[in-house]
């Protein structure tokens, strides 16, 4: 049996990385709900953003937190852009079509960085990357409390903006009836661009709270976009409440699991094949209408 | 094509492969050079992958984005096969042929039984293929992260051969009965069904068909065809590791090859093969070798293809 | 002998009891029509006896066998296809390759389900575009298809789900006679058909359902002045309709 302090650093670990996993989720589960796709350039994305967040540092020297709004905004630009132009023209009306876009979109970009950045990982150093606060006893890295509040925070814009703005309802609109809403004379395809443009925005803020403690090279995108598609699917497609609970369970299991594997004397793989089990066997077993079944 | 006789094609399709067999069997004739060989070697590899998942894909319309799981059996069965239990290379064949036909039959009982379609049967089989590849690193007699080398051993009879020749006819054979079993599926009640199914799964269930028993067959074919790529591949190049087996790189080349040539189609994934080939060849003599150069390549092929062709290269020619 | 027999079938969609206790038996060689108002659970009632949903309860028994429970696919196989009435063609294939795929219900051969597409074609009226694709026909062309698809299963019963619904009366003309046809090859005909003209020259019988229920039953020109018909279509136009049809005396 672990000590409490072990425990409790296990905890805040799981939770911030919990509300990490819901950042990216709900910007999954935005593109859903709205757009009836799986989003595969999800990962790609982040791993775009987080170099974008190394390169303004390493750069230009401007801290992570500094960058969010210059993140999130580019990434925003980003997303909108590439539905508008690239995602939306080439769906010919059918879903398989824009799964392989986002597809190709995914590919383009990691190996686009492949290029640029070679496979190496990097990472990048604060000054306050190692400093710590005292909670009660237990020891937090600044950088995890950080990214911890940053998650919340953003979760909570994002809820407002869906539940409390003209936007959020137009979305909501769209994502419900989209003939119905473009017959209201909403614009569905900017609407469309709007959606993709926000949940690639969710992505950018998740790489600022993720960086300083944490690495980037060209494929660190996969890792976290298949445990985004479990906690979406284990939500529910398209529902934010869903996404947000779902993080913070898978944050929470894989940093608990984690310790237990180690106590216990597995390997480090036990916890990734795990989420991979979990992930196929929500896939397969949740009831047929979240699915999306169409027909 | 008149209207009154249904002509079917089958024998102008029959044609085109015994052509394109004799091609493969005279092109020696034509070049000794290793490098062109090689090519026309990765090229037919790449076609026998793309058939594999043109077969549940472009004619199945369940588009798979895991197909290196099957590859990576196939060649995980032959390696571990021969080097393990010393099993002979012609007889692994069959039985690598058989354990993708297992795993395609045990994917998609669970994805086709519980009725995945689209992204959550695209997802699923991305993630069976991640959990393979974390399988292939823990398990003992797959030599983990290291891999396996399969020893050299250059006689016909350990299916390896000193020269080129011998493996542009053996990739060739796959590649060819890869198409009688493609003509097979144009021009057959199966063929028709598994068509069926994918443009509307509803109808076709109206007039009798059994989706579930025709989708399992259909991954199982996908399965075992695939499977024959990675044997050939572990002996040709004499090496697998997990991320090459079962990495996104092969699940990649499987999709592209006949979206780019045409899905669903009889010679697509030959055609996007070639393509494609071509393609990655001449900007590996501009840019050098650069890592990722070539897909990156490919994410943009798949985008402008998807955007202006979704019908690909055949599409065009087709009639209608 | 009976071909089609339905106990106490029923099933709600949340707080809608769609199909509500429906019985009925429709006997072999019948020609039998099922009118109803929109929403009275005529399409629900065909998804049932076809397998497409599973009663909450209630039996289907066709051709002598309880078929409650069964797939669609296998039902079809016992000899029971069903037209759609928003059409489901295969919009990329022709016409012909289209009811080939029924065909191949009983045809193993590709020649052979190509050759007796084209005669099904001939008997539908669809023999001049067999080499289109389906995507081309119009909105008559695609309901001719779906029910040449049905009868190439060679089936002894069919469903057919407003088949003349969206036709203009020319159109409705030529196929009435098609319909008419095939029940005199011998075919079972369950039709759902809100065209009164082609139900009163077609219908040996007819059944009423509104609101789920079987509400009246029998010979076309008694439902015609059936009181409890005309009031189930108040409002909708429909008995003034049905007295202007001649049906009545
Ligand atoms: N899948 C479904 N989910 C919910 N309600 C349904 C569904 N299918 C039909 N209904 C409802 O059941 C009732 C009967 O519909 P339907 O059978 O299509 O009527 P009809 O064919 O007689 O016009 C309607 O109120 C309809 O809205
Ligand atoms: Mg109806």
């Amino acid at each position: 049996m672990p000590d409490a302090t072990i425990l409790a650093a296990a905890l805040v670990n799981g939770a911030t990385q919990g509300a990490i996993y819901a950042l990216i989720a709900l910007g999954l589960t935005l593109i859903y709900g709205v757009l009836h796709i799986i989003n595969f350039a999800h990962g790609a994305a982040l791993m775009a953003a987080l170099y974008a967040v190394l390169l303004l540092f390493t750069g230009l020297g401007v801290d992570p937190y500094v960058a969010l709004p210059i993140v999130t905004a580019g990434m925003f630009a980003l997303g909108y852009a590439l539905q508008r132009m690239v995602i939306g023209p080439a769906s010919h009306g059918r879903d398989e079509n824009i799964l392989l876009v986002t597809l190709g979109v995914a590919i383009l970009l990691e190996n686009l960085a492949l290029v640029a950045f070679k496979s190496d990982t990097r990472t990048i150093d604060t000054p306050y990357a190692f400093a710590t606060v005292d909670v009660g006893g237990v020891l937090i890295a600044v950088p995890k409390l950080a990214a911890l509040g940053g998650a919340l925070a953003m979760t909570a814009a994002l809820f407002w903006l869906i539940e409390r703005t003209d936007l959020g309802r137009a979305i909501r609109a769209v994502a419900k009836e989209r003939q119905g809403a473009r017959l209201c004379g909403i614009d569905v395809e900017h609407v469309f661009a709007l959606c993709y443009g926000i949940g690639l925005a969710c992505v950018g803020a998740a790489a600022c709270f993720l960086l300083p403690s944490y690495y980037v090279n060209p494929t660190v995108g996969g890792g976290f976009v298949l445990i985004a598609f479990t906690v979406v699917v284990l939500g529910g497609m398209g529902s934010f409440v869903g996404a947000l609970v779902g993080g913070f369970v898978v944050g929470l299991a894989e940093s608990l699991g984690g310790l237990a594997g180690i106590t216990l004397g597995w390997g480090e793989n036990m916890g990734q094949l795990g989420i991979f089990l979990v992930f196929i066997a929500v896939l397969l077993f949740r009831p047929q209408g979240l699915f999306g079944a169409r027909g | 094509m008149g209207s009154r006789a249904p002509a079917t094609g089958l024998g102008r399709d029959l044609a085109v492969v015994a052509a394109i067999a004799t091609a493969i069997l005279l092109l020696p004739l034509g070049t000794q050079s290793g490098a062109a060989l090689h090519a026309v070697i990765l090229t037919l590899l790449a076609t026998v992958l793309g058939q594999g998942w043109n077969i549940l894909g472009g004619f199945g319309g369940q588009f798979s984005f895991g197909n290196a799981l099957f590859f990576g059996v196939g060649a995980y069965a032959a390696a571990v096969l021969q080097m393990r239990l010393g099993i002979n290379a012609w007889i692994a064949l069959p039985l690598a042929a058989a354990a993708g036909a297992a795993v395609g039959a045990l994917v998609g009982a669970l994805a086709f039984r519980y009725g995945l379609k689209g992204s959550y049967f695209a997802l699923v089989t991305l993630a069976f293929a991640e959990v393979f590849r974390i399988l292939a690193n823990m398990l003992p007699f797959t030599g983990g992260g290291v891999g396996l080398m399969l020893p050299l051993d250059t006689r016909a009879a350990a299916m390896q051969f000193a020269s080129r020749v011998g493996y542009l006819y053996l990739i060739g054979a796959f590649a060819v009965a890869g198409f009688l079993l493609h003509v097979w599926l144009r021009h057959s009640r199966f063929g028709a069904w598994l068509v069926a199914i994918r443009d509307n799964e509803a109808a076709a269930a109206a007039l009798g068909v059994d989706a579930f028993r025709v989708k399992l067959a259909a991954i199982v074919l996908c399965g075992a065809l695939t499977a024959t790529s990675g044997l050939f591949y572990v002996q040709y190049l004499h090496y697998i590791d997990p991320n090459i087996a079962f990495g996104p790189a092969f699940s990649v080349e499987a999709l592209l090859g006949p979206i780019v040539g045409g899905m669903g189609t009889v010679f697509g994934p030959l055609v996007g093969a070639i393509v494609l080939h071509a393609l990655s060849e001449s900007t590996r003599n501009l840019v050098a070798d650069v890592p990722g150069v070539s897909l990156a390549l490919y994410g943009a092929v798949l985008i402008v293809m998807v955007r202006y062709m979704p019908g690909g290269i055949m599409g065009l020619l087709r009639r209608r | 002998m009976t071909m089609l027999k339905a106990a106490g079938l029923s099933i709600r969609f949340g707080g809608v009891a769609a199909v509500d206790g429906v019985s009925l038996a429709v006997p072999e060689g019948e020609l039998c029509a099922l009118i109803g108002p929109n929403g009275a659970g005529k399409t629900t009632l065909f998804a049932l006896l076809s397998g497409f949903l599973a009663p909450q309860s209630g039996a289907v028994e066709f051709d002598g066998r309880t078929v409650t429970g069964m797939k669609p696919h296998a039902i079809c196989a016992l000899g029971l296809a069903r037209t759609f009435q928003i059409v489901q063609p295969f919009a990329a294939q022709s016409v012909r390759e289209n009811i080939a795929v029924g065909a191949h219900l009983r045809l193993r051969s590709r020649r052979d389900a190509l050759a007796f597409a084209d005669e099904v074609a001939r008997r539908v009226g669809l023999a001049g575009e067999l080499d289109k694709p389906a995507s081309a026909l119009t909105i008559a062309g695609r309901k001719r298809l779906e029910l040449a698809r049905a009868l190439a299963t060679r089936p002894k019963l069919l469903l057919l789900d407003e088949v003349l619904a969206g036709l203009n009366p020319q159109e409705i003309d030529a196929v009435v006679p098609v319909v008419r046809a095939i029940r005199d090859s011998g075919v079972t005909v369950l039709m759902i058909e809100h065209v009164m003209r082609a139900v009163m020259s077609l219908a040996d019988r007819v059944l009423v359902l509104a609101g789920g229920r079987l509400i009246a039953e029998g010979p076309p020109a008694a439902i015609a002045a059936d009181p409890r018909v005309v009031e189930a279509y108040l409002g909708q136009g429909t008995a003034a309709r049905l007295a202007r049809s001649g049906g009545a005396p």
